[in-house]
């Protein structure tokens, strides 16, 4: 099924009543708002995925009081968390303190209209879209340094330091196996990698480079979430909470869903890049199967790789103890970046030699 | 130089050592859950007989206790938890007045369960029990009369 | 026990013999307020290799500016131990480099431990303000001319550029209510300076009020992760002193109790070092494994932290038929669990990084600063009381004591792993022989301890816990001393964190898993 069909009809249907200006501003008003909508609604569901998934892992039940099998846990803490005081710190910079959420969730919210969701069901698609989401996934950093240097507070700007080193550190890492991706589908803008796993995926077509790319593209994208191993940046037991100690209210929930989100984001990502998108699973000579999996939505094959991957990172996240400082940096710069050089060298040869399936 | 020092050598013992640990919680993942449900399994829960949460007088059909105000419970108590009031009453048969309790009071809020009272005990007229919900909004409200 | 009393001039020379005829360990520090006979300490010293105890005495009689010749350069633990007795009697150590107060507030008026302490609340009320951070060390020197008038000198400590965090008194890494005030260089340490005192409650103190029995209740509450080794030695020190004999029955429940005790310690150390370096998931394991010692506890104590089991001359309460075979079970549920435990945090690569090779004790400095137990012992000392001063069944039982030469981190860590098994195999040898008999001895309504002074230690979870009586033949002890097992541990913290990483401090004081309360009695 094409969304774009539905698209091109609003569009249409905009434009016959109204100028094209306006068409076009209510357009970006509407996408703006369903992005929001999914955006909120997607961390609700990973909040909730989050809680249950590691308690899990630990033996527990989770949360189970409020509503059925505690689902409306997560509608409880958002409202908590809206009715809670927004708290001002003495000698902080005010502009800055309450900027740097913003750019946070500004940052993941571009990302995110970035991803594929099914044919044609995509915000932004343009020729350079794995370029866009480098540098719109970047800038979060930024948000996060701001929020620890006005907070006042030394912990945050440890916190903050800490984050400042690790995240641009990793960039790398996440950057050389994105190129790595790009070089095997030789297209940069995300529908079109999409398509051309349609006859079989990135990872089976790219075999053990592309294997390889997946697994630095995991740990990197991890750190690259500030979660665990390589949460060191709030290190609750050494920093009480990094960078946002002093957020409280929906200040704090920015930083919190848009951690979230980010997860969401990195797993998408590696199911675009990676896993085929939307792309259902497609396995050679097999027609009878392959027409029952293209029977399956694309957004449900989207969603569901995602949640792999999502629950991929939980399982990782709830099972390491956190790195320290030196160790992740040197993770990154001795392991991680040489491997991913030599890799995307490798990936090259196999396509010029045209090793690939 | 042996190969576990290698550059690689440390990669593939680094990515063994990280496959056990993911291998044990991905098995615990699913395990039966330990999490017990309280208060919803309030009928099952399972408390020790000898678990001390709140001193009681044992009573007979009557409605008597045991005590005889001898005070070696509240001065065996570390903390003033206990404290007992007398009064004297005369023995119609025989004249004698002997003094009896009035009221025995125990501060639950300032108990530490050392149990110092119920040994010093020579009557048997103090013993704890198994009710442990004792929570309350007034510390007032903690200060308990275990005789009737 | 017998003491030596010493002349103050003659102290040094004195114990710089015996320090250097092998009394490396100095057991104990004691303050003492004599009355009229003046103020003193008392020095508990042992050999490290022959186990040989000798104990030493000296007073002063001057009541105002009490002065004595420090010993924290024969024994590093003495920095510590001097600061407390200058905190509680006012007496001041000459030569010592740092005289602050270790646990009451600067402002403090009097010295509380002093028998002709007023603790009116007017002298000093419950202070609202915050105590400002006293960066100023002041340490005494005796002047020639003037014999025994010491001359304070001061030396600032943190200086105002430097960046200075706090790590407590509420942080979660602290494990309760310890200050650490770190000067650092980015994330490196620079300057350690320990701030105890946030939970004392002045047992000490509250015990020469209350009767023998009556004592017994403090004990558990000093380290609530040994609280039956406490109470064991407590009531090994009076039954030591009346001079009565435990049953079998009972020396084998106390036995088997400590060594329960200490399983469920170390797992809690475990677990805590893993949610210390990020490892919820272990975290939540050990504490699961930990819920069913609990409930071994509580089926024959009533109690689960607090159990309140050991009394004078015996036990609380015999055991409820079918415990052992209980604990029987959990024995070989818990030896499969650590494998468990062992495969997702001890030997994963990030703990290891992590630990190996992070604040390292060198063997002289742990007897130096007498660090016992497992921190102790993971620098090759062998220090457990169990092999030095067999008591209960100790002496009959057969286990190994676990010893590491690395002193690091990691073996402090796999130290515990070791002994939880030698503990296990401890209890599997002690449950099936329960001799049959009485499980406590009937004592005097009132106990009075004959006059003198009596000291009896354990092998406490985290370290040789020791319990000092001085009787005058009362009702109530004339003084009472509990032999911190964490307050030595606290001492080495600046010496083995320099140079470290903030991540570092967190690791350290985990795997030394020191407990509040008890460096706070």
């Amino acid at each position: 099924m094409d969304f774009s069909i539905i698209t091109t009809a609003i569009d249409n249907l905009l434009r016959s009543h109204l100028p094209e200006q306006a068409a076009i501003l209510t357009e970006c008003v509407l996408v703006a708002l369903c992005l929001v909508l999914a955006y909120v609604v997607l961390a609700i569901v990973m909040i909730f995925m989050e809680r249950k998934v590691c308690a899990a892992f630990q033996c527990r039940l989770g949360p189970m009081r409020v509503g059925y099998w505690g689902l409306l846990q997560v509608f409880a803490d958002v409202f908590k968390m809206l009715i809670k005081e927004i708290i001002s710190i003495k000698r902080s910079d005010r502009i800055l303190y309450a900027l740097a959420p913003y750019i946070v969730v500004m940052s993941s919210v571009l990302t995110f209209s970035c991803l594929p969701f099914a044919r044609g069901l995509q915000a932004l698609d343009f020729n350079i879209g794995v370029f866009f989401i480098m540098a719109t996934s970047s800038f979060g950093v930024l948000g996060i340094l701001l929020a620890g240097w006005s907070s006042n507070n030394k912990f945050s700007m440890i916190g903050a330091m800490r984050s400042g080193g690790q995240m641009i550190s990793y960039e790398l890492s996440v950057g050389l196996c994105m190129l790595t991706m790009v070089v095997l589908g030789g297209t940069m803008q995300i529908s079109e990698i999409v398509e051309q796993q349609l006859d079989g995926w990135f990872i089976f077509k790219g075999h053990i480079p592309a294997c390889i790319a997946f697994f630095i593209y995991l740990i990197a994208g991890n750190a690259e979430t500030n979660r665990a191993p390589f949460d060191l940046p709030e290190a609750e037991s050494e920093l009480t909470a990094g960078f946002h100690t002093e957020y409280s209210g929906m200040h704090f929930g920015f930083f919190y869903v848009a951690e979230f989100m980010n997860l969401f984001i990195v797993a998408g990502i590696a199911s675009t890049l990676f896993l085929g998108g939307w792309a259902p699973l497609h396995i050679p000579r097999l027609e009878g199967f392959n027409t029952v999996m293209d029977y399956i939505p694309g957004i449900v094959w989207m969603l569901g790789k995602t949640f792999f991957v999502i629950w991929l990172l939980m399982w990782i996240r709830w099972t390491f103890p956190r790195l320290r400082i030196d160790q992740v940096l040197v993770l990154e710069w001795k392991y991680l970046v040489p491997i991913g050089l030599v890799n995307l060298l490798i990936m090259t040869i196999c396509v010029v030699a045209e090793w690939t399936f | 130089m042996r190969i576990k020092d290698t550059y690689i050598g440390i990669v593939a013992t680094t990515v063994a050592s990280l496959l056990t640990g993911l291998k044990t919680t991905v098995v615990e993942f699913f395990r039966p859950k330990v999490t017990e449900q309280y208060p919803e399994n309030r009928a099952t829960l399972h408390i020790p007989e000898r678990h001390r949460a709140r001193l009681y007088m044992p009573l007979d059909e009557e409605g008597r206790n045991r005590c005889i105000a001898c005070r070696l419970c509240e001065n065996a108590c570390p903390n003033g938890t206990i404290s007992i009031t007398t009064s004297t009453i005369t023995d119609e048969a025989t004249g004698k007045s002997r003094k009896v309790l009035a009221e025995y009071s125990y501060d639950l809020g300032s108990c530490t369960f050392c149990q110092l009272c119920v040994n010093a005990c020579p009557k048997d007229a103090i013993r704890f029990n198994n009710d442990f919900e004792n929570a309350v909004f007034d510390r007032s409200k903690l200060v308990l009369k275990l005789n009737r | 026990m017998e003491l030596e009393f010493i002349d103050k001039k003659e102290l040094r020379t004195k114990l710089k013999e015996l320090r250097n005829s092998g009394m490396d360990f100095l057991r104990e520090l004691i303050g003492m307020d004599w009355g009229d006979e003046g103020l003193g300490v008392i020095y508990l010293l042992e050999n490290s290799t022959t186990h040989e105890n000798v104990g030493i005495a000296v007073r002063t009689t001057d009541r105002k500016k009490p002065t004595i010749p420090t010993v924290c350069d024969l024994w590093k633990v003495a920095e510590l131990y001097e600061r407390e007795v200058y905190d509680f009697y006012g007496i001041r150590f000459t030569g010592h480099p740092d005289m602050r107060r270790l646990f009451l507030r600067n402002d403090w008026v009097g010295y509380p431990l002093r028998k002709d302490y007023n603790p009116s609340e007017a002298i000093n009320p419950i202070r609202l303000t915050s105590e400002p951070s006293e960066d100023l060390q002041r340490s005494y020197e005796i002047e020639e001319e003037k014999e025994f008038e010491a001359i304070a000198k001061r030396e600032n400590f943190m200086h105002v550029d430097e960046y200075v965090i706090n790590i407590g008194p509420q942080h979660p890494a602290t494990h309760g209510v310890l200050r650490f005030r770190l000067a650092l260089a980015g994330e490196e340490i620079r300057k350690i300076d320990i701030h105890c005192g946030y939970i004392h409650r002045g047992i000490e103190k509250l015990c020469e009020s209350k009767s023998y029995p009556q004592l017994l209740a403090f004990t558990d509450r000093l380290d609530y992760l040994s609280a039956h080794q406490n109470r064991h030695a407590m009531c090994m020190c009076i039954e030591k002193a009346i001079g009565l004999d435990v049953t079998p029955r009972a020396q084998y429940l106390r036995t088997i109790m400590d060594e329960l005790q200490r399983i469920d310690s170390h797992l809690l150390m475990l677990s805590c070092a893993a949610m210390d370096l990020g490892a919820l998931t272990a975290f939540i394991y050990g504490f699961r494994d930990r819920e069913k010692i609990l409930d071994i506890f509580e089926e024959v104590t009533g109690g689960r932290l607090i159990q309140n089991y050991n009394i004078i001359g015996g036990v609380q309460a015999d055991i409820t038929p079918g415990w052992e075979n209980k604990v029987k079970e959990y024995c070989t549920y818990q030896i499969d669990k650590i494998k468990e435990f062992e495969d997702l945090f001890v030997n994963c690569i990030i703990t290891r990084n992590r630990m190996r090779g992070v604040s390292p004790l060198s063997l002289e400095d742990a007897i130096s600063y007498g660090a016992t137990g497992c921190t102790g012992r993971a620098a090759g000392w062998a220090c457990d009381v169990r092999k030095r001063h067999p008591y209960a069944l100790y002496g009959e039982v057969e286990f190994k004591e676990a010893l590491r030469t690395h002193g690091d981190s990691y073996d402090r860590m796999l130290l515990r792993i070791d002994e939880i098994k030698e503990s296990v195999s401890i209890i599997r040898q002690l449950i099936d022989n329960i001799p049959a008999g009485e499980f406590k001895q009937k004592t005097k309504p009132i106990i009075k301890l004959p006059e003198g002074r009596f000291f009896a230690a354990v092998e406490g979870s985290r370290g040789e816990f020791g319990v000092f009586i001085e009787s005058h033949g009362e009702r109530e002890p004339y003084r009472v001393k509990f032999r911190s097992m964490g307050l030595p541990l606290v001492a080495c913290m600046h010496k083995i964190l320099k140079g470290c990483k903030i991540a570092d401090l967190i690791t350290t004081g985990a795997t030394l898993d020191y407990v509040i309360p008890d460096i706070d009695r």
